[in-house]
């Protein structure tokens, strides 16, 4: 095991331990893990699974359940574009359609280098600024098209 | 909630009353009123999920699931209106919609809960594309085939194996029209922590779950004038076989079932029952000695492979607790191998060993590698109950209508010891039989140990045992024994023997039985088996005389080192999850 | 505590803060620490203004002057010509649509004057990270009054007596639902924040979780009281990063000050509160869905009753109130019953926060008293359509309600009245549509949505609303069939019906509400193969109108296709078979000759 893998496991038996034995547990070790690990891998399940003392059955529908939960690894830069009401009236689907033809890759997928993961999102509440992205944690809004490569650029080259 | 409180409703304009917390669905079959139902089951918790058993009650706004409302004072109900009928026709077009339909060449044909519905309701289009799964079968198990392009989704597979099982192999993932049973990670049921006990195949609406059939086997061997294929048949088997035939709940079919298995083409007819003999003569010297010696106790059963593999994988450090004895099943099959062809100067090679078991779960244990000495399978191939009745359909034969005939000697006589195997405290009581007059020496006055019987999750007794005071329980249902199992883990409880069988009832409610509901059902059958252990005229497992000439002619005496090597077996621990 | 003479608000919201908002509101520390005016003038992020259309949005009071689309490079100017010479900086006041002279103060926006905040009314005035300034505000005034003197009894009583509806979407009586719970027998019993405001195009909850968290913490707390609970959860989705941060910073402050935890102002009550973040399912905003997913489960509603009032959370009696609900209680207590029962209507007491959204000119948040009507909300408040298009549609209660078309505009909004129109109040979510938007298209648009929200375990909604959104692909797609109208009514009725939840028996209502007022663009779809709002792609045909073009040849180099051919200075020709429909030559058309 790497020394990272060493550290990670820890952070997570950390994470199992503070919540074991409480009502409820599972989906806040769920969450703490995928900000450990970027998802939730099988052998991450197992160990929650034992450490909680819950099927292992139940954990992976909990975490097949929740549109936050991945169980597939995602790219450092996870793009999500709103596709609430609002975006959906002021063309979403032309955003979706140009990060995807930018990065060559479909909904759901991640480019070959691991860069970018591709993910329409539910409203986010933004919707004054419709229609809207997200590059993790930073915010676009009242995009066209064109602006789509822009923005891309900034992430490329971190 | 109070039961003894009396509510007043009507329900299609007739007055009924029952008492509190009774659901719409209960008030209305106490009125002779049938609502249909799919995820509903009397046994496991209840769901409302499908809504096939929606009714109108007046003042609601939408229907309601009458499987899971309770009925109120003065409630106005109506289960057969335009709109309930009309809804229900839609949500079960609906189902079949997502439902794989190869009907003619399903499993469950002529015998599915989604097909009788379709029929009952008229649904004679359907109007919607096909929305069907294309998962291929899960065919990794030994024991259990889950086709989940057939699933429809109630719940009941996962209901059973959670909550009375407590093994939660199978949960739901996903979600929306997505949503999927299975196994975590998609994965085969061999490769998780299953334990094959086929409750969820006997709950099972549909073909989503059956059996490995061993039936094109067996028929194959039949056919092959090189072997000698002899047939063994549990005791549940024959409580409940005559259902598959139309005959009455709890019928005793023994000698007719013995008839039919000559003309399927067997050349011998035994009962695994005189196996259960032996097991006891086994597993009552075990008890003895591990008494004698120090433990380690409890001594638990080892008949149930449900049970068996439950153990592996949730209790592995009680492992050292578990009778070393091989099932009755197993017993049986060396049995045939070793004493039966030397006794018939045949080959063992040219044995065909089948056994008719209530059980899915002896599919797996049948085939694990350490039943076997040399290659030689003990048991060559398992049916169920429901594949022997298919068998003799399939030969043309009328069941009710066969005459009675006799087991064949010497491994067709058995006790009634034997026969009660098929019961939940059935085993305790036949060890109880012989453990006690072993020790005393004396005839037991009264052989029936009534606190061992009857449905109860956990039932506990003290027996004497000569000078000492034996500490029993009995348990079925593996969610109750993983419980009693904790506690006694937690050193809360102590106890010399345990019984355990992981089907609720005990094998007469096995994985492979005929499908049925309820307690009631489950009741007949036993009482079948508990008339069979009455009307036997050896009913203690040591007196059974061809018992007492294996161990004269092959065996020497129980636990001897011949029987050790041939009717001993050992257990591995297997992953948790 | 300092004094300054200035105070300089910059709105965080979550509108803002992806506009900006950060960097301006560093500039201005950084300028008014270079001019040393970091001691006279203060800087205060707080919550959400709600108009979000036009952030980053600065305040500067005492004057109440509207700073809008605030750029870093535009902070001298605030600095040197407002802050230190007393002189408005013009250029960025805001400009009323239909007004000369710009508006240069707070309350004489149009978009605020016909406003009546009450949920509202600390968004954008405090800084939602100080506790301090929630208690400036009359903050825990209301807990302190409730502990001090009333009985739990009393404050359920006022609390039903001010009519207040649940403003979540149902619209219970959010006093007779306390009284269930405080009834209910149960060794303990718990308060729940239905914080997972997952309505798409909804967004005040959020608003008040970033703006005033407080005023949240304050309620349950008053909430538990009446029940007799002493824990409360708070449930939020995880979308809402800011409103996490800001809602644990309040927990921490407000234990820290005494107003959670251990016997509250000694008066023997302890109350505290856990955050649980939502993982993202839409059915958890339906409450036992929400209460299963506290408890760590899969988030699937079960069949009521019983109710959670009598078994809830964990099995123990429990109240589950929005955050908008939540947000009246406490002035509801410190103003009483007749001030809150003098706004609104009949049934429909105090006010509604919507949010504006779609082809609408102020996009954001508005609070009006219940019995507004729609035009005044769009047209007074919303300042119209952009570009002069026409009203066609509102879309209001996102997937679980319908769409109120021209004839309605002037009807008074409550819970009442929409639901007569065959819509609902909803979380207030209110999507403007004009004549480009298609009915048939937005009603798929919301299928798709509860469909994959759909948590999948009762059969109606799990398979049919699956079919219902077939049917709507094939009519968009160009592939209706005769009769596909009346098995979407016949499909609607059963999901309606027989649903388990709310999510299943409220899904049909944008199918039914479009069809009812707009059933000839679906007959058209069907029928005609034609899409009226020149939406759905399979429908369009693309035609190069020869007496329009030009034939500069624009059209023909962006065809991906090559479907367009011509010769310069003559009219260009496309060739429909070959047409994939994209729309790339109508977007580069000069002349807009280019027909669908």
């Amino acid at each position: 095991m790497s020394e990272r893998d060493e550290i990670r496991r820890k952070e997570l038996d950390e994470v199992i331990e503070h919540y074991r034995g409480q009502e409820g547990g599972l989906i806040p070790v769920l969450q703490k893990a995928q900000e450990i690990y970027g998802y939730l891998p099988e052998v991450v399940q197992e160990r929650i699974a034992r450490g909680l003392n819950v099927p292992l059955s139940d954990v992976y529908g909990v975490a097949t359940f929740y549109s936050l939960f991945s169980l597939k690894p995602v790219g450092d830069y996870k793009i999500g574009i709103c596709m609430g009401t609002a975006c959906y009236v002021k063309g979403a689907a032309d955003i979706v359609d140009r990060v995807g033809s930018e990065l060559g890759i479909k909904v759901n997928e991640t480019t070959a280098d691991g860069r970018f993961t591709l993910e329409v999102t539910r409203c986010i509440g933004a919707c004054g600024l419709a229609p809207v992205l997200t590059v993790n944690k930073d915010v676009y809004g009242r995009l066209i098209p064109d602006e789509i490569p822009g923005i891309l650029s900034k992430y490329k080259d971190m | 909630m109070n039961p003894l409180k009396m509510i007043k409703l009507t329900i299609n304009d007739r007055s009924v009353e029952v008492a509190e917390g009774t659901t719409i669905l209960e008030a209305a079959a106490q009125a002779g009123i049938n609502i249909p139902t799919l995820c509903h089951h009397p046994e496991l918790r209840k769901e409302g999920s499908c809504r096939v058993c929606v009714v109108e009650v007046e003042g609601a706004r939408s229907l309601v699931a009458s499987c899971v409302h309770p009925v109120m004072e003065g409630m106005v109900v109506r289960t057969n209106t335009d709109r309930v009928r009309w809804t229900r026709k839609n949500i079960i077009e609906l189902l079949v919609a997502a439902h794989d339909r190869d009907c003619l060449t399903c499993d469950r044909n002529n015998n599915c809960e989604l097909q009788r519905l379709a029929q009952d309701y008229g649904v004679r289009e359907v109007r919607f594309p096909a929305a069907v799964r294309h998962d291929p079968p899960d065919c990794s198990s030994e024991s259990i085939i889950r086709d989940t392009n057939k699933c429809i989704l109630c719940g009941r597979c996962i209901r059973v194996c959670k909550d009375i099982q407590g093994v939660s192999a199978l949960g739901l993932a996903f979600r929306g029209s997505r949503t999927k049973v299975g196994p975590a990670f998609n994965r085969g049921l061999a490769n998780v922590a299953c334990t094959n006990c086929g409750q969820c195949v006997a709950v099972c609406p549909v073909g989503a779950l059956k059996e490995r059939s061993a039936i094109d086997d067996v028929w194959k061997a039949l056919n092959d004038k090189a072997k000698h294929v002899v047939v063994q048949v549990a005791p549940a088997v024959r409580a409940a076989l005559g259902e598959e035939f139309g005959m009455r709940e709890g019928s005793l079919v023994t000698g007719k079932m013995v008839a039919a298995l000559r003309r399927l083409g067997f050349d011998r007819v035994f009962d695994t029952q005189f196996a259960a003999d032996v097991t006891i003569m086994e597993e009552g010297h075990e008890l003895l000695h591990r008494l004698e010696n120090g433990g380690p106790l409890p001594l638990i059963t080892s008949c149930s492979p449900g049970w068996i593999k439950y153990c592996e994988h949730f209790y592995p450090q009680l492992l050292a607790n578990v009778s070393s004895c091989k099932s009755p099943q197993q017993i049986f099959g060396a049995l045939v191998k070793t004493y039966y062809a030397e006794n018939q100067g045949l080959d063992p090679k040219s044995i065909f060993s089948v056994s008719v078991m209530p059980c899915t779960a002896k599919k797996f244990e049948a085939a694990r590698p350490e039943m076997a000495r040399d290659g030689v399978r003990d048991v060559d191939a398992v049916l169920t109950t429901r594949e022997l009745a298919r068998m003799i359909r399939e030969a043309g034969l009328d069941l009710p209508s066969l005459p009675e005939e006799e087991f064949d000697l010497p491994m067709g006589m058995s006790t009634g010891a034997g026969a009660i195997f098929g019961v939940t405290g059935g085993v305790m009581e036949a060890a109880l039989r012989t453990v006690v007059e072993t020790v005393t020496g004396k005839e037991l006055r009264h052989i029936e140990f009534e606190a061992v019987r009857g449905f109860n999750g956990v039932k506990e007794a003290t027996v004497a045992v000569g000078d000492r005071i034996l500490r029993a329980a009995v348990v079925h249902g593996l969610a109750n024994a993983g419980e009693l199992l904790g506690r006694f883990c937690r050193g809360e409880v102590s106890y010399d023997f345990i019984e355990i069988m992981a089907c609720p009832g005990g094998c007469i409610a096995g994985g492979g039985q005929p499908r049925s509901c309820s307690k009631e059902t489950l009741q007949m059958r036993a009482n079948a088996l508990y008339r069979e252990d009455l009307g036997k005229k050896v009913r203690k497992s040591h007196e059974n005389p061809a018992v007492q000439e294996v161990y004269q002619k092959f065996l020497g005496k129980p636990l001897s080192e011949k029987s050790h090597h041939l009717l001993h077996t050992s257990y591995e621990k297997r992953s948790d999850l | 505590m300092a004094f300054y003479r200035s105070h300089v608000l910059v709105c965080g919201g979550t509108g803002c803060t992806s506009s900006g908002c950060q960097k301006v509101q560093e500039a201005l520390a950084t300028s008014l620490k270079r001019e040393g005016l970091d001691k006279e003038v203060a800087v205060v992020q707080t919550g959400c203004f709600g108009f979000c259309r036009l952030g980053p949005i600065v305040i500067v009071y005492p004057e109440g002057a509207f700073y809008t689309q605030v750029k870093p490079e535009d902070v001298p100017d605030i600095v040197t010509e407002h802050l230190i010479k007393g002189k408005l900086v013009e250029r960025l006041l805001f400009k009323e649509e239909m007004h000369e002279k710009p508006v240069s103060l707070y309350g004489d926006i149009d978009f605020y004057k016909k406003q009546h905040r009450i949920a509202l009314r600390n968004c954008g005035a405090i800084n939602p990270e100080k506790i301090g300034e929630y208690f400036a505000v009359d903050g825990y005034q209301a807990l302190a009054k409730v502990l001090h003197t009333m009985t739990p009894q009393e404050v359920i009583d006022t609390i039903k007596a001010s009519g207040l509806r649940g403003r979540g979407g149902g619209g219970f009586l959010t006093g007779a639902k306390w009284e269930f719970a405080a009834r209910a027998v149960g060794d303990k019993k718990y308060v729940v924040c239905n914080a997972d405001e997952g309505d798409p195009g909804a967004f005040m909850d959020r608003s008040v979780l970033e703006g005033d968290p407080h005023t949240v913490l304050e309620a349950m707390a008053i909430a538990g009281y009446a029940i007799g609970a002493s824990q409360g959860y708070i449930y939020v989705r995880a979308e809402y990063p800011i409103a996490v941060e800001r809602l644990r910073t309040a927990i921490a402050q407000a234990r820290e000050e005494g107003m959670l935890g251990e016997n509250i102002f000694n008066k023997g009550f302890s109350f505290d509160i856990e955050l649980r973040l939502g993982s993202g399912a839409f059915v958890c905003g339906e409450e036992t869905a929400l209460l299963a997913s506290v408890e760590g489960k899969r988030g699937m509603p079960r069949p009521r009753p019983p109710f959670p009032a009598v078994k809830g959370l964990l099995g123990c009696p429990t109240i589950i109130n929005n955050v908008e609900t939540l947000a009246n209680i406490p002035p509801i207590i410190l103003k009483g019953v007749e001030w809150f029962t003098s706004i609104g209507t009949e049934r429909s007491k105090g006010t509604k926060v919507f949010a504006l959204a779609g082809k609408i000119n102020n996009t954001g948040l508005v609070e009006v008293p219940m019995g507004t009507t729609l035009r005044e909300i769009i047209y007074d408040i919303g300042g119209g359509l952009p570009g002069g298009k026409t009203f066609k549609a509102a879309q209001t209660g996102g997937p679980s309600g319908g769409c109120i078309p021209v004839q309605y505009l002037d009807i008074p909004i409550d819970y009442d009245s929409l639901a007569e129109i065959g819509s609902m109040m909803g979380s207030g979510g209110l999507i403007v549509m004009d004549e480009t938007s298609c009915m048939v298209d937005i009603a798929k648009f919301f299928l798709e949505f509860t469909q994959d929200e759909s948590c999948g375990k009762c059969t109606p909604c799990r398979e049919g609303t699956r079919q219902m959104l077939e049917i709507l692909k094939r009519i968009t797609g160009g592939q209706g069939k005769p009769g596909d109208i009346e098995l979407l009514e016949d499909l609607a009725e059963t999901i309606k019906a027989a649903s388990l939840c709310g999510l299943g028996q409220t899904a049909p209502n944008p199918v039914l509400s479009t069809l009812r007022y707009f059933r000839e663009e679906y007959e058209a779809h069907i029928n005609e193969k034609r899409c009226p709002a020149g939406v759905c792609q399979a429908l369009l045909n693309y035609r190069i109108e020869p007496e329009k073009c030009k034939g500069c040849g624009l059209c023909a180099k962006e065809c991906p296709v090559g479907a367009i051919t011509g010769e310069r200075k003559s009219p260009f020709v496309l060739d429909a078979g070959k047409c994939i429909k994209c729309g790339a030559c109508v977007a580069k058309c000069p002349f807009k000759a280019i027909s669908r």
